[in-house]
């Protein structure tokens, strides 16, 4: 087996570990929108060394595998890691101990980071400590290079791995398919460099997107007619909790599992692609609000036009748009005009 | 006798380890180690109960909906909340579109490769299983990778996406469904239909649900042996005796699958005892945890998860898991789709458990019975939609008290014990399916569901991960980030 993995020359060798996570981002990336998923990768030219769900390997040849790696006897050119890395309880990292090798995994991590040429986070758990860094965080949870929002994490704010580049943080819980495949693709491409990350080292082409862009309630969120309860169609923003202005990345244009996504499912963003987003100081269906208005703002505008233009928008709401936003059905429909000249 | 540490294990969600003492070529014990704790319901205590509706599909990323499912029926609870018929209409088609996904992924990625494995080279079905459940190249393991991802397109459009939805609340669903949408849904689940009665079954599924005992079974096998992926798998079962292998503890736990509104279950619960062949009531007051030997404190002993703690003690003597050991009346159980199929009374399933005893074989029969059983239903389920009608009621969660929400994900019983005070979460505590069939010993020292069934697994010479040890392992499709979440 370990010839035929050599023998797979100048392919882009993965090896994919789970840690303090729920797995749920590899069984988000087995949603990839492809006939062929297998077929996709490998034409791509990335190779699967080992992933969890999808490798034969078990037990000692896993084992054999990771020591060959770090052995430089097999290449590792992209470590993807899923789920946050356990530290606790009290610095050991015995939260996780690696199955069969007695080794805790963020011993393993370490290793075998120092041996990749890329390391790539999948998901928030294991960028910025994700979930499992919430409460009061018992496992002294952490991202790869971040713990929440600052720099450090597990591998500390300098590491570079092999080609230079920080931790790839493909952030989101659980992290979009498509997010993971155009990763790998870019760097199995070579195209893939630092300008194409954001500032928190998210791949720019997801990140440099808000939820809010083709949120199909727009319509809504114009004339600020808001939704009061679970299954209304109106703008989450004002009450339900919806951070879509605010959050990094491109659920409503490329879509999720065919159709879908947060707002288009009749819930909140919470912004899963932030660090820190899963202590948001509010309950996650509620807008906190300061007199009324909502504390957290559509990004890069400014508070008094957005107090002056939601008030001038809400006093010129059409009937259809107020009823309806308050209707699990349309109530209400569009009336038909002629939108052609005579 | 020898000793084997088998890690990590694959193919299982989460990670695994087991340890086996060998005598005469056999397993002489196995002790069953979830060796990961991320703490989930000390990350619960203090937040507001509706939070756990984010919090708790994050435990896991196979059986996320499940755990929504479970939560917010425990918050319905609490609240004396009831869904509209549409409300329960829905949550049941997503819980059902995720437990029927994840009976496919089971078969066709986890369980089914070991038979390509080069140990099994001399059988006349190896070239077959090799064609078909070669991972990442097998021509069956690639189809089903694109019949999973076209079925989940359901839950883009019911849930918004999977896994981790918010879309399921305590008063049913945030997503209404429009008449056009309905019959879009209908037109994929036809499209899964599709698959599982071209390549699955090669036969109709309500032929397929129809069989009735083992007879009629083995003579449909009969007709065309290697026909449809089940039928090649009867004749590796065959073959390998995965009849005689991994002998579960023989009583069954179900709460009950797919509430109905007015109350009955698609599949009634109860706890099928295989030795008297009878079904008793399902008791819910008579669970206890007991976790002598994990690495939590056991202060006060054994406890009904409504009173629960979990506080972990990394260096408690005698500790040998993360899992605490769930015990029902002070008796190991075994959950999943076969326990929930005798408790609804599944005449093949019955039969076959009669016979052969809840093992390797039946266990998978289960599973691949339930894709027969279940895709009609979500059919009716759909028509059933009255699609003017409200999805969702809601109303407020009330700032003191306690809720329960037992249900059945694909894995078997899962249950959710809420408490709270002052508005804020102070208790939460959960009891997954594999935390029933993966628990360690418990006080008095008898081993869990599969700390038995590995008991007497054949180990080959020289095997350092054995294959029989495999399939029993996989034959309860084990997900260890529920286990200890």
């Amino acid at each position: 087996m370990m010839a035929e993995i050599e023998g797979m020359g100048s392919a882009l060798n993965v090896l994919w570990l789970q840690s303090g996570g729920c797995g749920g981002c590899s069984m988000s990336l087995l949603c990839a929108d492809t006939t062929d998923f297998h077929g996709q990768l490998r034409d791509a030219g990335i190779n699967l060394l080992w992933h969890p769900s999808l490798s034969l390997a078990s037990g000692a040849e896993v084992s054999e595998m990771l020591d060959a790696v770090l052995d430089d006897r097999l290449r590792v050119d992209a470590l993807c890691v899923e789920g946050s890395l356990l530290r606790g309880p009290n610095g050991t990292g015995r939260f996780h101990v690696l199955a069969g090798t007695g080794l805790p995994m963020i011993e393993w991590v370490r290793r075998l980071a120092a041996k990749a040429r890329h390391v790539v986070a999948i998901g928030s758990c294991a960028a910025w400590g994700g979930i499992t860094a919430g409460g009061e965080n018992p496992t002294d949870a952490c991202g790869l290079q971040y713990d929440d929002d600052r720099p450090g994490g597990l591998l500390g704010a300098a590491f570079r791995s092999g080609s230079g580049l920080p931790v790839i943080n493909v952030a989101g819980c659980p992290t979009h398919p498509g997010w993971v495949i155009d990763t790998l693709m870019a760097l199995a491409a070579d195209t893939m460099h630092l300008a194409d990350l954001d500032t928190l080292a998210r791949p720019r082409f997801y990140a440099d997107q808000l939820v809010h862009h083709g949120c199909t309630r727009n319509e809504y969120y114009e004339f600020k007619a808001s939704a009061e309860k679970p299954s209304d169609l109106g703008c989450m923003m004002e009450h339900m909790g919806c951070k879509g202005t605010q959050a990094h990345a491109d659920c409503n244009t490329r879509l999720w599992n065919g159709e879908g996504s947060c707002t288009r499912g009749g819930y909140a963003c919470i912004s899963c692609t932030e660090p820190g987003f899963q202590e948001p100081g509010h309950p996650f269906h509620r807008t906190p609000k300061i007199a009324g208005i909502p504390i957290g703002l559509p990004t890069d505008m400014p508070k008094a036009w957005f107090v002056a233009l939601a008030s001038l928008s809400k006093s010129a709401t059409p009937r259809r748009v107020k009823l309806n936003a308050t209707a699990d059905h349309v109530i209400v429909a569009p009336a038909a005009r002629k939108t052609w000249i005579k | 006798m020898t000793r084997l540490l088998v890690g990590p294990f694959n193919r299982v969600e989460g990670d695994l380890e087991v340890t086996l003492e060998i005598a005469d070529g056999r397993v002489a014990s196995a002790h069953v180690n979830a060796p990961m704790y991320r703490g989930f319901e000390q990350i619960l205590n203090g937040k507001a109960p509706h939070d756990a509706l984010v919090i708790v599909p994050r435990i896991c990323g196979i059986c996320s909906v499940s755990q929504s499912v479970a939560s917010a029926r425990a918050l319905a609870d609490l609240g004396g909340i009831e869904m509209p018929p549409n409300g329960q209409h829905v949550t049941n088609v997503i819980l059902a579109t995720e437990n029927l996904a994840d009976h496919l992924t089971h078969f066709y990625l986890f369980f089914m490769p070991d038979f390509t494995r080069p140990v099994y080279a001399a059988q006349p079905w190896h070239a077959e299983a090799q064609r078909r459940f070669a991972p990442q190249t097998g021509d069956q393991v690639r189809a089903a990778i694109a019949a999973r991802q076209r079925w989940f397109e359901l839950l883009g459009t019911l849930a918004g996406k999977w896994p981790h939805t918010q879309s399921l609340e305590p008063g049913g669903s945030t997503r209404p469904v429009e008449a056009s949408e309905r019959t879009r849904l209908l037109a994929r689940v036809r499209e899964f239909r599709g698959f599982l009665e071209r390549e699955l079954f090669a036969a109709k599924l309500e032929a397929v649900g129809a069989l009735s005992s083992e007879a009629e079974l083995q003579a449909w096998h009969a007709q065309d042996p290697t026909r449809g992926d089940f039928r090649l798998f009867l004749t590796i079962a065959r073959d390998a005796g995965l009849a005689a292998l991994g002998p579960g503890p023989g009583r069954y736990l179900s709460y009950g699958a797919y509430p109905q509104p007015g109350g009955r279950h698609a599949f009634a619960p109860g706890v099928w005892h295989a030795a008297s062949n009878a079904l008793r009531v399902l008791d819910a007051a008579a669970i206890r945890e007991d976790a002598t030997h994990a690495w939590l404190s056991d202060a006060g002993g054994a406890r009904h998860p409504a009173t629960g703690v979990t506080l972990p003690d990394p260096d408690k003597p005698g500790a040998y898991t993360w899992s605490k050991a769930p015990r029902l009346a002070g008796e190991v159980v075994e959950t999943g789709a076969i326990a929930r199929q005798l408790a609804a009374a599944h005449q093949l399933v019955r039969d076959a458990v009669a016979r052969h005893g809840g093992t390797v074989y039946t266990r998978v029969l289960a599973r691949l019975l339930e894709l027969a059983l279940v895709v009609p239903r979500m059919e009716q389920w759909l028509q059933q939609l009255v699609v003017n009608d409200a999805y969702c009621a809601s109303e407020a969660l009330p700032d003191e008290g306690t809720g329960v929400g037992l249900s059945e994900a694909a894995r078997g019983s899962l249950g959710h014990w809420v408490q709270t005070e002052r508005g804020r979460i102070v208790s939460y505590q959960i009891v997954a399916p594999t935390t029933w069939n993966f628990s360690p010993r418990d006080s008095a020292g008898t081993p869990g569901a599969l700390e038995q069934a590995l008991v007497g697994t054949p180990v080959r010479e020289g095997e350092t991960t054995p294959v029989a040890v495999q399939h029993v392992v996989r034959s309860f499709d084990p997900c260890m980030v529920c286990t200890v979440h």
